[in-house]
C-alpha cells in the first residue's frame, strides 16, 4: 500500500509541474505527462493487456486503459493522467476502507485463543489450544482466554462472557461448574478439566459460523451480482454506438467530441461501488449482530428478518424460565412455614419437578428421621407420617377421595392440596416464572410493527391464557403435541402476506421441526447447546427474549444500509451517464461516479457494524 | 465433500463475484461461495472426482485473476 502511495506522489508532483509551467516545447509538456501517466498506470495498463489475452474485456482495468488511451489520442493529455491519477487515489482508499472494515471484524471476532497451559505431570506447558485432549487439565490465569470447554476443578473466579453473549456483567464461576471457552477469565486462578476437543468447542463453532455466514447470500446480493452482470456489457455496448453513430447522424458533429463522451461511458461503466458495499453491509450487521450475542448464520436471514411480520414462541424455556418455582403458600390454620416444612417433608422422596420446586422453596435441611412412612398414590399424591401426624399432600382430587373438607384455590397454576390429620391446611402454588424482560420484549415487537405474535405450547390452557394475558400476546394455543405445533405454524404461514416472514422462537432442544419450518428458526439460549446452535438459522446465546427485538432491529438497519448504498450508486451513475451523453459531463465527474461512490458506499456500510 | 479454501490477495469485490460464478460452472460442483470480505471459497462438490475438479478450480482462479493464490483450510 504504501508502493502505491509513493507512486501516487510522484506521479502528482510530475503532473502538476507539467500543468504549471509552459515549456518552450510542447512535447515537453506533453512527454512529463506521459511519465507521470506510466509511473501511476502501469500497473493498470499491465493487467488490461494481460486480460485481453485471456478474453476479459470488460473489466476494470481494460475500461480505464482504453478511457486514458483514449484521451490521450484525442489530445486531453492532462486529463488523461488525471483521471487515472483519480482512479488509482480511489482504489487506494477503497482498499484501505476495504481492510479497516475486516480489521474491524475480525477484532470483533478476536476470541480465537491462541494458546492453552497444559497441565502435564510437574510443569505447565504452553500448547496450542489443538493439541489438548478430553480429560487434560489446563490452567487459566486471570485476563486470559478460556481456550477450551471444560468444567473447573480447582478455584472460583469472575468471567467475562461478552464476547459470546454481549453481556457485559461478569459472572461468577466456581469448582464444578462447566466453563466455556471464549469468556475471559477476569480474576482468579482456574483449573479445567477439558470436557471437548479445540474443534468441537463453543469458541471453534461460533467462529466458524460467523466467518461462514456470508457465504449464504441475501436477495439483494443476488441482485446486484445480476445487476452487475448486464449493466457493464450494456454501457459499454452504449459507448461504442455513442463514438460511431452520431457522428453519421450529425453532420456536424465533431467525431472526437463523441468519442470523448464515448471513453467518459467507459469509465463509470464498473459496478464495483454496488459489488463491493452490500456484501461489506451485510458483513458488519452480522458482526454487530454477534457483539451482542446475537449469531446470524447468514446474510439471507438477516434480511429475511427485517421482514418479520409473524413471530411465534414457545412458551417454556423462552418466554418463561422453564424452571417451576413456588409462587404462593395460601396456609390455613398454621403458619406458612409449618406447611412449607410438612409439604417438603412429605415430598422428601420424589424426583417430580413440582416435589423438587417444594424442597427447594423450604431451604432447609430435612429430617429424614422424622418421616415414618411415605406412600405414592398414583395420580394423587403422596400419603405420609411425619412426626406422627398424618400428612396428605397432592391435587383436588386426593382431598376428594380421602373425604376432607377444603376450599378450591383459584391461583393459576399447579395447586397442591394439603392435609394434617384429616384437616385441610392450605394449598401451595406452583408455576413457571415469566422471564423478567418478556413482558418489555413483547411490547417492544408491537411497537416495530409486527403483526402478530402467538405463542404455543404443550400446556394446559388456563395457565397459557394467563401467561399470554400478562405479556399482551395476541394469540394463544395451548395443550399442543410436538405435531400439533408443527401444524399451527403451518397453519400461520398461510396467514402472513406474501413477502411478510414467519420467525419461531424456541429453546433449540425439543423444536427443531418447528424451527425448521418457520422462514426463521431463532433458537435461544444457545450458549453450550450444540443442537440449538446447528438447528437454527439464528442463534441467540443468551435467554432474554428482548434479543429478538435487537436482532430485527439491527437487520432493518443494515437493509436500509444497503438498500441506500444500492439507491445512491445507480442513481450517480444513471445521472453521470446521461449528462456525459449529451456531454455535460466530464471524465472527472466520471472518475467520482465510479471510485468516489465505492468509497462513500463503503464507508456508509461500515455503519451497519455499530449496533448501539 | 465440503471444503474451505482461502484466496490469497483477493481483492476486488467484483473479481470475488466472478470468481463464484466462474467455479460454479464447472462440472461436479454443486455449490461454490466466495465471500470478498474473508477472502473465503466454500466448495461443495461431488466426492468421486474430487481432484480434478479441485484441480480445474484452481485453473479457473488463475484465469480470472492470476495474482489470486488459492490455500487449501
Amino acid at each position: 500500500m504504501k508502493k502505491r502511495l509513493i507512486k501516487i506522489i510522484i506521479a502528482l508532483i510530475l503532473f502538476i509541474v507539467s500543468l504549471t509551467i509552459n515549456f518552450s516545447n510542447e512535447w515537453i509538456n506533453k512527454g512529463i505527462y506521459i511519465v507521470s501517466y506510466l509511473i501511476v498506470g502501469f500497473d493498470i495498463v499491465k493487467k488490461a493487456v494481460r486480460n485481453i489475452f485471456r478474453g476479459k474485456v470488460f473489466d476494470e482495468n481494460f475500461l480505464m486503459t482504453v478511457a486514458t488511451i483514449g484521451a490521450f489520442a484525442i489530445g486531453e493529455f492532462p486529463e488523461a493522467v488525471a483521471v487515472m491519477l483519480f482512479y488509482q487515489v480511489g482504489e487506494l482508499f477503497q482498499s484501505y476502507a476495504v481492510d479497516k472494515s475486516r480489521k474491524s471484524i475480525a477484532n470483533l471476532m478476536d476470541i480465537r485463543p491462541d494458546y492453552a497451559n497444559l497441565k502435564t505431570e510437574n510443569k505447565i506447558e504452553k500448547v496450542n489450544p489443538e493439541e489438548v485432549k478430553i480429560g487434560q487439565e489446563i490452567l487459566v490465569k486471570p485476563g486470559e482466554k478460556i481456550p477450551l470447554d471444560g468444567t473447573i476443578t480447582e478455584g472460583k473466579s469472575m468471567i467475562d462472557t461478552s464476547a459470546l453473549t454481549g453481556e457485559s456483567v461478569p459472572r461468577e464461576v466456581k469448582i464444578g461448574e462447566n466453563i466455556l471457552s471464549g469468556c475471559i477469565n477476569k480474576t482468579g486462578l482456574l483449573t479445567i478439566k477439558v470436557t471437548k476437543e479445540f474443534g468441537e468447542s463453543t469458541v471453534s463453532k461460533i467462529l466458524d459460523l460467523v466467518e461462514n455466514a456470508s457465504s449464504k447470500k441475501a436477495k439483494s446480493e443476488n441482485f446486484i451480482s445480476k445487476f452487475a452482470k448486464y449493466y457493464t456489457p450494456i454501457v459499454v455496448i452504449i459507448a461504442i454506438a455513442l463514438a460511431i453513430i452520431p457522428p453519421f447522424i450529425f453532420k456536424n458533429g465533431e467525431f472526437i467530441d463523441w468519442l470523448y463522451r464515448a471513453l467518459t461511458f467507459l469509465v463509470v461503466s464498473c459496478p464495483c461501488a454496488l459489488v463491493i458495499s452490500i456484501p461489506l453491509g451485510f458483513f458488519g450487521g452480522i458482526g454487530g449482530a454477534s457483539k451482542q450475542g446475537i449469531l446470524v448464520k447468514g446474510s439471507n436471514y438477516l434480511e429475511a428478518l427485517s421482514q418479520t411480520e409473524i413471530v411465534v414462541f414457545d412458551k417454556t424455556g423462552t418466554l418463561t424460565q422453564g424452571v417451576f418455582e413456588v409462587q404462593k403458600v395460601n396456609p390455613i390454620g398454621i403458619s406458612e412455614d409449618e406447611l412449607l416444612k410438612m409439604t417438603a417433608f412429605a415430598e422428601n422422596y420424589s424426583n417430580h419437578p413440582i416435589a423438587t420446586s417444594i424442597k427447594k422453596a423450604y431451604r432447609k435441611e430435612i429430617k429424614n428421621e422424622t418421616i415414618l412412612k411415605t406412600e405414592e398414590l398414583s395420580g394423587l399424591g403422596v400419603e405420609a407420617k411425619i412426626e406422627g401426624k398424618e400428612v396428605l399432600v397432592g391435587n383436588e382430587k386426593l382431598m376428594q377421595e380421602k373425604g376432607i373438607s377444603y376450599t378450591k384455590c383459584e391461583d393459576i397454576g399447579t395447586i397442591v392440596y394439603v392435609a394434617i390429620d384429616e384437616q385441610f391446611v392450605g394449598t401451595i402454588v406452583i408455576s413457571d416464572k415469566i422471564k423478567e424482560d418478556s413482558q418489555n420484549a413483547i411490547k417492544n415487537l408491537k411497537e416495530m410493527n409486527i403483526k402478530k405474535i402467538v405463542m404455543l405450547t404443550g400446556d394446559k390452557k388456563e395457565v397459557s391464557e394467563n401467561i399470554a394475558k400478562k405479556l399482551g400476546i395476541d394469540q394463544v394455543y395451548s395443550e399442543l403435541l410436538p405435531d400439533g405445533k408443527v401444524q399451527k405454524v403451518e397453519e400461520l404461514l398461510k396467514e402472513k402476506s406474501e413477502k411478510g416472514k414467519l420467525a419461531f422462537v424456541g429453546d433449540g432442544i425439543n423444536d427443531a421441526p418447528v424451527i425448521a419450518l418457520a422462514d426463521i428458526g431463532i433458537a435461544m439460549g444457545g450458549l453450550g447447546s450444540d443442537s440449538s446452535i446447528e438447528a437454527a438459522d439464528v442463534v441467540i446465546m443468551t435467554d432474554e427474549p428482548s434479543k429478538i427485538e435487537n436482532a430485527i432491529k439491527i437487520s432493518k438497519k443494515t437493509m436500509r444500509i444497503v438498500k441506500e448504498n444500492i439507491i445512491f450508486a445507480i442513481a450517480i451513475k444513471i445521472g453521470v451517464l446521461l449528462l456525459s451523453a449529451i456531454g455535460l459531463s466530464t471524465m472527472w465527474e466520471a472518475v467520482f461516479a465510479d471510485v468516489g461512490v465505492s468509497v462513500i458506499a463503503i464507508i456508509n456500510s461500515l455503519r451497519a457494524l455499530k449496533t448501539n | 465433500m465440503k471444503k474451505n479454501f482461502k484466496l490469497i490477495g483477493l481483492d476486488c469485490a467484483n473479481c470475488a463475484a466472478q470468481i463464484e460464478n466462474a467455479i460454479q460452472k464447472i462440472d461436479g460442483v454443486k455449490n461454490a461461495s466466495v465471500s470478498f470480505m474473508t477472502g473465503k471459497l466454500m466448495l461443495e462438490c461431488e466426492d468421486n472426482s474430487q481432484d480434478e475438479i479441485l484441480k480445474k478450480v484452481k485453473k479457473v482462479v488463475k484465469r480470472e485473476e492470476p495474482d489470486v493464490e488459492v490455500k487449501e483450510l
